[in-house]
């Protein structure tokens, strides 16, 4: 079987997204809040952060052992809807630094079993500024496919060049919509059509509200699109019917 | 008994005021002087704290004066008391007789916001009497010098210690008890209660408990008399609403009450029926009386210049919520009116005691119930107050969260013996009950988190040496320690501050800088849209927007706000309460007493339909406008009611009942849905006896809980005063917002991976006892069992009117955010479409 009809393939079978187009590209938002490029077969994940809990117990705050388990579980799930032949780790996938030395056995065995077989790219992020060690992958501080550019933090501006096709993670996005006097809070892509934001992916992270002070630097202001994650798909809505925190 | 017990100084200096000591001062000393801890139980006025300070004053009198030279004493007697403001209070009126006698004693207060200067100086140069709160207790406690800055304690004084031990406070405080009680063997505790239901349940949280069944309890003085109070429930001659809870038909009847006494002192159960009341009394306060408002959610200085006005006399009136209900004295009050209904018995004479603060004259007091039921719980409050009835809450096992906190605190003063630390904690009556396994896990939650994953055995916060002893691994953790300290976890709030209008619409951030107005709930302005307004402070506010942790509002000259619908400080009615309406429902002799509109309103009832039994459940079905309605009526308060509301929707549905929802207040509930009701409990399709069957207090609930919001903020709460979740990082405030996200993705990893974990029992715990009411629940449950009426009516009944009319009001409840997400992403077509 050749490459192509692999990914053909790949593309059939691959669990139902959201299209839209980032910079002139068809890319597909899945409700898990990962990112699917089916022309790539590339798979985009921000903020992990694995190895949270472990960060806080360290000085004294004893959160749940178990985030890293619960989000690669959740990783595995997504690796085997999608079988990616590619997956970016967009930055931040370990807490701190020295996280992926601290990744216990089992896990670390899990996670190798995920890389098998495909491309694995760790982008650094500001939590996690080197490359982990005794793990797979190429570690890389951003990286370029065709006209999208993947790096952690997004570049502090609107409507250059340098940001159109801008692939990132880092803030965590959330956004809140009011219904019925009932207000619902859920993490979200963020996006104008030229730069995309994910959502944080691991289990103990928090969120930062779209509306916040900090995406003005990013996107004009009203001018942009969120997806709320829900159970089983995502709920899109335009910037004037969200509300703040 | 005489008054030999008292020094001549003592003696000339209540002759000197023209006092003679009342017995109950003298016996207390008596008891004290022969090592006995005391309860005392006297009502308001009866020189109650002073009967508290004396034994110590007696006794620090008679010690005499240090040398120059020689060591400090040490702390002689803690005063504690469940207000900050109380203890600044107390200590001012003691400073009075001390001077005067000339007892050369030094007393100091700590609290929260005593400088850091002078608690360390207060550490190294201890006071004589020390007046404080539970709070900084435990922190003395957890310093490595505590041994020897109370290894001379004689006396803790507890003040209003009925309303002490109802909390997770009260619960701080026994661990406190036992670990003083082990640094000072000789010390004595002074309970000091104005009402009480069960006095035993107060005299043994003075003592330690032996490790045995039987339970020891401490002396006990109570001074009974004092003069009964005058209460009367308003007769109006204005209509009698069906329900809500604004009373706004009695406003005027309020007004002239107001007018015919020098300082009024009204009342009410929430902040917004304050709000509410206090707008309509000004909307016709022709006289311009002085009248003011008093909350929680006002600014603090602004509370002060009330207060300070009330103990002047300038003011005629003062609408209140439970803000003023206890201790501090506020002056000459001639009435006290409430509005609403009064929730329990206690509750009620405690707030009558605010008038009148003289135990020989007789306080003067007004009900105003807002609707018909009410009345009811009015006569059956009034009832229990001639009697002198009681009915304070029983008194808490003791919190597992307030367990791990206390056992940190422990390790940072000292080595811990373990099996030493479990027999102290057991002395205390609140944690008499504690098993050892259950121990062990706090323990290992304190060290390690408590983790059936052992990954953090290297992180633990707590060691054991060779020696067998826990120690803290590193100082870091005692400053961790400091910072957690305390069981109040306050729900996120935002402040609320005045701005100009931006009337013209532009997104411009507005104006800077105008006054704060106080402080509200998160959830509420989570809530509101711009343009929205609403009652805060006394005048309606146009609510403007939020930039960061501040919530912009300008005046408006909107006459019809909406009106903030507090959740906050709803009592839920007492189980004696509800006992006696019960009865009072079920005696139509005992019905002469009431106004004629309810009497004609209960004569229809039984007309028309049944009257509820005293023991039993009436169950009435009917169908309205193409549904289908049932009304119960346990009389369990609106806690109870909502989980069993939401029990009883899940249990129809699955018998294919098609219910659509339900709704709750304090007396009854009414659940409605598209099947006939009437037809399936008739018929026997649906037997009533195993649709309220204890059972269904097993995994529906569970179900439900999982996922609740409820159940994720008492987490929080738990989590934080457990220490998991950090307060606050020193020089990095956390906003509450933040707290709140983590704490809810914390609580689904850990459900999802261990769900026995301790902290997840504590919860469970807490909302059993708190939001859920499951106890009471399960009262009911077993009481009615055999004892269910059903009525099929064709229509709605006289008794069923209130709690439909709720419905559009209050919440309904459901789970299902995501249909709603649902719903609101279609409209974004519609929308596009536009």
């Amino acid at each position: 079987m050749n490459v192509l009809t692999s990914r053909m393939r790949k593309y059939a079978s691959a669990p139902v997204c959201h299209d839209i187009q980032i910079n002139g590209q068809l890319v597909g938002l899945h409700d898990s809040g990962v990112m699917w490029w089916p022309d790539e077969s590339l798979l985009v994940v921000a903020d992990l952060h694995l190895e949270k809990g472990s960060s806080y117990a360290r000085r004294g705050v004893m959160l749940p052992p178990y985030d890293t388990a619960a989000t690669l579980e959740k990783l595995a799930g997504v690796m085997d809807a999608f079988d990616p032949a590619c997956v970016i780790c967009l930055g931040d996938s370990f807490h701190d630094a020295s996280g992926s030395d601290r990744l216990p056995a089992p896990y670390r065995a899990m996670l190798t079993t995920l890389q098998l077989g495909r491309e694995w790219i760790w982008v650094t992020g500001n939590h996690d500024p080197v490359a982990p060690v005794r793990l797979c992958g190429e570690t890389v501080d951003e990286i370029s496919v065709g006209p999208l550019k993947f790096r952690h933090e997004p570049v502090e501006k609107i409507g250059l060049k340098e940001t159109a096709g801008e692939i990132c993670g880092h803030l965590h996005p959330v956004a809140r919509v009011r219904r019925f006097g009932r207000s619902i809070r859920r993490s979200c892509f963020i996006t104008d059509g030229t730069r995309l934001v994910l959502p944080a992916f691991g289990a103990l992270t928090g969120g930062l509200n779209v509306t916040d002070r900090a995406y003005t630097t990013l996107f004009r202001r009203r001018q942009f699109s969120v997806f709320l994650l829900g159970n089983d798909r995502l709920y899109p809505f335009t910037a004037s019917r969200l509300v703040v925190d | 008994m005489d008054a030999l017990l008292l020094p001549n100084r003592f003696q000339s200096w209540f002759a000197s005021r023209g006092w003679a000591p009342r017995p109950h001062q003298l016996q207390l000393i008596d008891h004290l002087s022969q090592g006995h801890s005391t309860l005392l139980i006297a009502p308001t006025g009866a020189g109650k704290t002073l009967a508290g300070f004396l034994p110590s004053l007696v006794e620090l009198d008679q010690r005499g004066k240090r040398k120059p030279g020689q060591a400090g004493n040490g702390i002689h007697t803690l005063y504690v008391s469940p207000l900050k403001a109380l203890a600044v209070d107390i200590a001012r009126n003691l400073e009075a007789p001390v001077a005067e006698m000339g007892l050369g004693i030094r007393l100091e207060t700590r609290t929260g916001d005593t400088p850091t200067h002078k608690r360390q100086r207060q550490k190294l140069n201890p006071p004589d009497i020390l007046l404080t709160t539970p709070e900084q207790i435990a922190l003395l406690l957890s310093d490595p010098g505590s041994a020897r800055l109370f290894s001379s304690l004689k006396t803790v004084i507890l003040d209003e210690l009925h309303a002490l031990v109802t909390s997770k406070r009260g619960d701080l405080l026994a661990l406190g008890l036992a670990r003083l009680r082990r640094l000072a063997p000789e010390l004595r505790t002074i309970g000091l209660s104005a009402t009480v239901g069960e006095p035993d349940d107060l005299r043994a949280y003075l003592v330690d408990q032996p490790g045995d069944n039987t339970r020891a309890l401490s002396h006990v003085v109570e001074v009974t008399g004092g003069a009964q109070p005058e209460i009367s429930i308003l007769d109006s001659e204005e209509r009698l609403p069906w329900s809500g809870h604004s009373s706004r038909y009695a406003i005027g009847d309020i007004y002239r009450m107001i007018k015919a006494h020098n300082v009024s002192l009204l009342f009410v159960n929430t902040r917004s029926q304050a709000e509410m009341v206090f707008q309509e009394l000004w909307r016709i306060n022709e006289d311009t009386l002085p009248i003011a408002l008093h909350h929680g959610s006002l600014d603090v200085g602004q509370r002060r210049k009330v207060e300070a006005a009330m103990a002047t006399g300038t003011l005629r009136a003062v609408v209140a919520t439970s803000s003023l209900d206890m201790g501090i004295d506020w002056g000459d009050i001639d009435l006290v009116v409430n509005i609403g209904a009064p929730k329990g018995a206690s509750r009620l004479a405690q707030r009558i005691g605010r008038a009148n603060h003289r135990m020989d004259e007789p306080s003067k007091a007004v009900l105003i119930p807002s609707n018909r039921f009410e009345v009811l719980e009015c006569q059956a409050a009034l009832a229990a107050s001639k009697r002198g009835e009681q009915d304070t809450p029983p008194l808490r096992t003791g919190a597992l969260d307030v367990l791990a906190q206390h056992i940190l605190g422990l390790a940072c003063a000292d080595a811990l013996d373990l099996s030493a630390t479990y027999d102290e904690i057991c002395s205390s009556e609140t944690y008499r009950a504690l098993d050892w396994e259950t121990f062990e896990r706090v323990v290992d939650f304190v060290a390690t988190g408590g983790y059936a994953l052992k990954s953090y055995d290297q992180y633990a916060k707590l060691r054991k040496g060779k020696d067998g002893l826990w120690r803290i691994a590193h100082p870091k953790i005692a400053q961790q320690y400091r910072l957690n300290v305390g069981t109040i976890v306050e729900a996120p709030k935002i402040k609320i501050r005045l701005v100009r209008s931006k009337a013209d619409g532009r997104r411009t951030p507005v104006g800077r800088g105008g006054r704060v107005l106080g402080e509200m709930e998160e959830y509420f302005i989570d809530q509101m849209v711009p343009g929205d307004t609403f009652l805060f402070g006394g005048e309606v506010v146009r609510f403007e927007g939020v930039r960061e942790n501040e919530a912009f509002v300008s005046r408006t000259n909107s006459d019809n706000p909406m009106i903030p619908s507090y959740m906050g400080g709803k009592f839920p009615l007492s189980t004696y309460l509800a006992k006696s309406v019960r009865a009072m429902l079920a005696t139509p002799s005992s019905w002469k007493e009431l106004p004629v509109q309810v009497r004609d309103w209960l004569e229809i009832q039984r007309e028309k339909s049944v009257l509820p039994a005293p023991d039993g459940l009436l169950v009435e079905t009917f169908p309205r406008s193409n549904k289908h309605y049932m009304v119960c009526y346990p009389f369990e308060g609106r806690l109870a009611h909502q989980t069993l509301g939401m029990l009883l929707t899940k249990r129809l549905e699955r018998l294919g009942a098609r219910p659509m929802g339900f709704v709750a207040n304090d007396y009854a509930l009414s659940v409605w849905g598209l099947g006939d009701l009437s037809l399936l409990f008739s018929s026997g399709r649906i037997p009533l006896n195993e649709l309220f069957e204890e059972d269904i207090l097993g995994d529906d609930l569970d179900a439900w809980l999982a996922d609740s919001s409820l159940m994720k903020r008492t987490f929080r709460n738990c989590a934080v005063i457990a220490g998991l979740i950090e307060r606050r990082h020193p020089g990095k405030e956390k906003t509450g917002r933040q707290v709140t996200v983590s704490s809810d993705l914390i609580y689904d990893v850990l459900r999802a991976h261990e769900p026995d974990h301790i902290l997840l029992k504590a919860t469970w715990n807490d909302a059993a006892e708190g939001l859920l009411d499951i106890s009471r629940l399960g009262e009911l449950l077993a009481r009615i069992q055999g004892r269910i009426t059903h009525t099929a009516l064709s229509r709605v009944s006289p008794l069923a009117v209130p709690i439909l009319l709720e419905i559009g009001k209050e919440p309904v409840y459901g789970e299902a955010m995501d249909s709603l997400l649902e719903g609101a992403a279609e409209d974004l077509v519609l929308e596009a479409m536009e």
